[in-house]
């Protein structure tokens, strides 16, 4: 398959600080490709390089055979962007700030099928200062899509929306996906990771960690199955420390939570079975994506996260 | 398609600087206070003055020929570029950094340099429209004649304009905020207006004041303008300030001028 972003051994450093140590990744045509990360860990320097906002220190970057630096015009007609807190004139209005955009590409989309789409409807004279958070990302998104670009990079897409919105702004970008525009998205939400990428980078600390699908990096975890259950019968945590694939068993009250990988379900239960205990209120999970983050990047960071439900601030 | 595109870009980009002018000048439109200060504040003022019959009197005994209202033109245009390239356009600027405008221009073909720009023509194009009508009001109101050197007129608001925007942009560059910006804007603005004679014209300053003024930006402009009023070549040490004031702040506005 076609490659529409290659990143390699990228490296920049701000002061003393290395903003990014060495990443390397390459994005195909017409995937979405997620850039998953705790805060500071390099997300939006590595973007901001592919944008050309950035002059990379070290390491090499093409975007559709371009680089983003040197064929910056070209590139700029091709990438469209949407920036982590950028606003625009209190007093503009949606279709005003929609059309001036819309002029500065050489094909631009049709704005006004745009606003249908992202629901600004009838939010054509709405200046952008009275517009709600929600509306203001939406028309952030739609900001980014008027010039038809063939990549579209959308930095904390959903921060800000209500759950029905995030989920209106997942099947509008699964659609611009399907229109065949490859997708470069940050985020901080698993579930916007899990349920959008085609594949996913997990960056800390300047550097990738992982690269994989997001179904194959919660497989890899550890401890990617997770049994919890009431012995009706008290039983000893030793013998369920030795059976082979456990990762940890834990107490909390009268229950017991077991993690571990492979066939740990078939062991415990037939452990218990072996021994006459009734597993009570038993729950079998598999491991999240956000389980596999946790893994790689440490508990330290996981006040960064959100799972989804709200937002983050 | 790539070549396609290269032919392109260069036409979007004069389209996109028009574009962004009219988006400007909506904006501007849409500004009550700043109409109100820059455009309408300086006309009343005008008109207010020219009412006051003692403004009929000559300043100075010693110059029976000029008014104190006529002194007063210079200084309500002088009032005029001060307000648009001091208060107006810095907060508008810095504005644009904070918000990260400029920073999403720069993802774009048409890039941050250009909204700067289309600000820029805006500001001068309402400073030059304000100034024709004050100009006229005073001609046609109140019998204020006309500068009899218009090209010594001319230059010395050219001068004055460039002095004063490229000073406006030191303040934009230096500012992190539109607050800043504003703030910065208005401590400026008063001092810079008491030495254009705005409260005391500057032919009835003592002595000490007047030399003072004659080395800031707008009571040179004041004076220059004033020269070419009653007929003489603006004095080339007025004309030297402002093209120092012109050259210093353009150079240290784009040393500091941050896009983000």
């Amino acid at each position: 398959m076609e490659t529409a972003i290659d990143v390699r051994s990228l490296r920049k450093i701000y002061g003393a600080t290395i903003a990014v140590a060495d990443v390397s990744f390459s994005v195909r045509r017409g995937e979405i490709f997620g850039i998953l990360g705790p805060n500071g860990a390099g997300k939006t320097t590595t973007v901001e390089c592919v944008e050309g906002l950035r002059q990379p220190d070290g390491g090499g970057i093409t975007v559709l055979d371009l680089d983003p630096r040197r064929d910056r015009d070209k590139v700029r007609q091709l990438v469209g962007v949407q920036l982590q807190d950028s606003q625009l004139p209190e007093r503009m209005r949606v279709g005003e700030a929609l059309r001036l955009y819309s002029s500065f590409y050489a094909r631009p989309a049709d704005w006004r099928e745009l606003m249908g789409l992202l629901g600004l409807a009838g939010k054509e004279n709405a200046a952008f200062g009275k517009l709600s958070g929600g509306q203001r990302q939406r028309l952030s998104i739609a900001l980014a899509l008027v010039g038809s670009p063939r990549i579209v990079v959308l930095d904390e897409l959903t921060t800000g929306l209500d759950p029905q919105a995030r989920r209106d702004t997942w099947a509008l970008i699964e659609g611009v996906r399907n229109r065949g525009t490859t997708v470069l998205l940050v985020t901080h939400f698993m579930a916007e990771a899990e349920r959008l990428c085609d594949r996913v980078a997990v960056i800390d600390a300047g550097r990738v960690v992982a690269l994989d699908t997001p179904a194959a990096l919660a497989a890899g975890a550890d401890a990617s199955q997770r049994i919890s259950f009431r012995p009706a019968t008290p039983i000893d945590d030793g013998l369920l420390r030795d059976l082979p694939g456990v990762v940890s068993v834990q107490r909390t009250g009268e229950r017991v939570m077991i993690t571990g990988a492979g066939n740990v379900v078939n062991a415990v239960t037939s452990l218990l079975a072996t021994h006459g205990i009734v597993a009570e209120q038993l729950r079998i999970d598999q491991a999240s994506l956000e389980d596999a983050f946790v893994a790689l990047v440490g508990h330290e960071h996981t006040d960064d996260i959100t799972t989804g439900g709200t937002n983050v601030g | 398609m790539s070549a396609d595109v290269t032919t392109l870009v260069g036409q979007h980009r004069s389209r996109a600087l028009a574009g962004l002018t009219r988006a400007e000048l909506i904006l501007f439109l849409r500004d009550k206070a700043t109409i109100f200060w820059g455009i309408g504040f300086p006309v009343a003022l005008l008109i207010i003055f020219g009412a006051i019959p003692s403004f009929r009197k000559p300043v100075v005994p010693a110059a029976p020929a000029v008014s104190v209202l006529d002194s007063y033109v210079p200084i309500l245009l002088a009032f005029t570029l001060a307000i648009i390239a001091l208060n107006v356009a810095p907060p508008v600027l810095a504005g644009y950094r904070e918000k990260g405008i400029l920073r999403r221009l720069a993802t774009t073909p048409v890039g941050p340099l250009r909204i700067v720009a289309a600000q820029l023509i805006i500001d001068v194009s309402m400073a030059a429209a304000t100034m024709i009508v004050l100009l006229l009001v005073a001609r046609l109101g109140f019998g204020v004649a006309f500068p009899r050197q218009p090209g010594g007129f001319v230059l010395a608001v050219l001068l004055g304009g460039i002095a004063l925007i490229s000073l406006g942009l030191l303040l934009a560059a230096i500012t992190a905020t539109s607050k800043a910006a504003s703030a910065a804007g208005a401590i400026l603005f008063f001092p810079m207006m008491f030495f254009a004679g705005l409260w005391l014209p500057i032919a009835a300053m003592p002595s000490v004041l007047q030399h003072i003024s004659h080395v800031t930006p707008l009571g040179a402009v004041v004076q220059a303008m004033t020269d070419a009023w009653q007929g003489q070549w603006p004095h080339p040490l007025q004309l030297a300030t402002l093209a120092i004031y012109a050259v210093a702040c353009t150079a240290a506005a784009a040393r500091w001028f941050r896009w983000e």
